[in-house]
């Protein structure tokens, strides 16, 4: 059978990964393509790395030696997320290095989740299940991407997830099952992020008018992949005698969730640098980018 | 220098492409592979290739009809449906 050909034009390569098909890196791809991908699996690799500032904070606070482990595994799993996708951001035509000088210097974003404090366990039981259950179904849909390494990647990635929510629901489950003080714990951190959580994936913006789902970079739209969340977890969340602090959430007989507007303009706040721990994080991550220089030059000096 | 891994999940499959890493030389490009993809054993074998040493290959030439080559050069649903209605009206 011929190889198929990628289109060498804007409109014709639209139209070839709109029907399904997938590319290379050594492919021609339209300048714009390559513009969209940076930036959205750049935004990836960032939130990955933030991601577990939330979480190390805890590891030294863990109850068990059996949660530090495996919050030091979850830890280790993530950044290691991030070097696989900062490799596909690189494979793209934008070094790790410049990545990173961008991510620190503010100009770069990352999911409004990570700009967030963690005050008690709860909260890192609830990062870890329900946090991690929403990004997991944006991550699932990144499965048919149409740029292959970065869907390749994904499998791996949606892998060890699976078991960072279990895991989440382990600590949960022991929380809502202990005393009355643990089981308040848990429903503070819900009450704390069920607003970050529903901005999570963004406003319900069309598919049809998402650039990143034009160009097939992802499959679902913003609001399918909320009320796949919602479909999912909130069951899951009663279940265990746990409000949803949403007087508005209800299902509607054709099974679509309807609950309070999110508060869009915290979201925007929030992502465009301006998070109640985005700056001490930032300026974390400052300090070890400068701190390991060394071991970076001596390792590329090999 | 960039190495593309391969990674086999079981003894006897097919290696699969996983991903690459960036490393001054194999024994450091091993070290990153092993974390990146057998920390949980899920790999039964890794291969590590540097991407230069890659030789591509893309595109066939198809001016000619060669169907006769393959399964989907042969239609045979209705033929087989004449072969056997003539069997079943031959006389036995």
């Amino acid at each position: 059978m011929a190889a198929v050909e990628i289109p060498q034009d804007e409109q014709a390569f639209l139209e070839y990964v709109q029907a399904g098909g997938q590319v290379e890196t050594t492919d021609w791809m339209p300048d714009d393509y390559r513009a969209k991908l940076i930036k959205f699996i750049e935004m990836h690799g960032n939130s990955e790395l933030m991601g577990v500032l939330p979480e190390r904070e805890w590891i030294l606070r863990a109850p068990t030696l059996q949660r530090k482990l495996a919050l030091t595994a979850k830890v280790q799993d993530e950044v290691g997320h991030a070097q696989l996708i900062y490799r596909v951001v690189e494979d793209l035509g934008k070094p790790r290095e410049r990545c990173l000088a961008d991510l620190v210097d503010g100009k770069a974003k990352f999911h409004n989740v990570f700009h967030y404090p963690t005050k008690t366990w709860g909260d890192v039981g609830v990062i870890a299940w329900l946090v991690d259950a929403a990004a997991i179904i944006s991550q699932k849909a990144l499965l048919k991407c149409s740029y292959a390494p970065y869907a390749r990647i994904m499998k791996k990635i949606c892998w060890e997830e699976s078991f960072h929510i279990l895991h989440g629901r382990d600590v949960i489950l022991a929380m809502v099952t202990g005393t009355r003080e643990q089981f308040e714990l848990v429903q503070e951190a819900l009450d704390r992020w069920w607003g970050p959580l529903m901005q999570f994936h963004g406003n319900p913006i069309p598919r049809e008018e998402d650039p990143m789902f034009i160009w097939r970079i992802k499959s679902q739209g913003n609001e399918e992949a909320r009320q796949q969340f919602l479909e999912g977890y909130v069951p899951q969340i009663r279940e265990l005698g746990l409000t949803v602090p949403d007087p508005n959430l209800r299902r509607t007989d054709e099974g679509v969730w309807k609950y309070t507007e999110p508060d869009w303009n915290e979201l925007k706040h929030v992502v465009t640098g301006h998070g109640p721990r985005t700056e001490e994080r930032l300026a974390f991550r400052r300090r070890f980018l400068d701190q390991e220089r060394w071991v970076r030059d001596a390792v590329l000096a090999a | 220098m960039i190495y593309e891994i391969f990674r086999q999940e079981r003894k006897g499959q097919a290696f699969e492409h996983a991903g690459s890493v960036v490393a001054p030389n194999a024994e450091f490009a091993e070290a990153w592979a092993r974390e990146q993809y057998g920390r949980r054993g899920e790999s039964a074998a890794l291969w590590l290739v540097p991407r230069d040493a890659i030789h591509d290959v893309e595109g066939w030439a198809d001016e000619f009809d060669l169907k006769y080559r393959r399964v989907d050069g042969y239609s045979i649903k209705a033929r087989l449906k004449e072969a056997r209605e003539r069997a079943s009206s031959r006389p036995r």
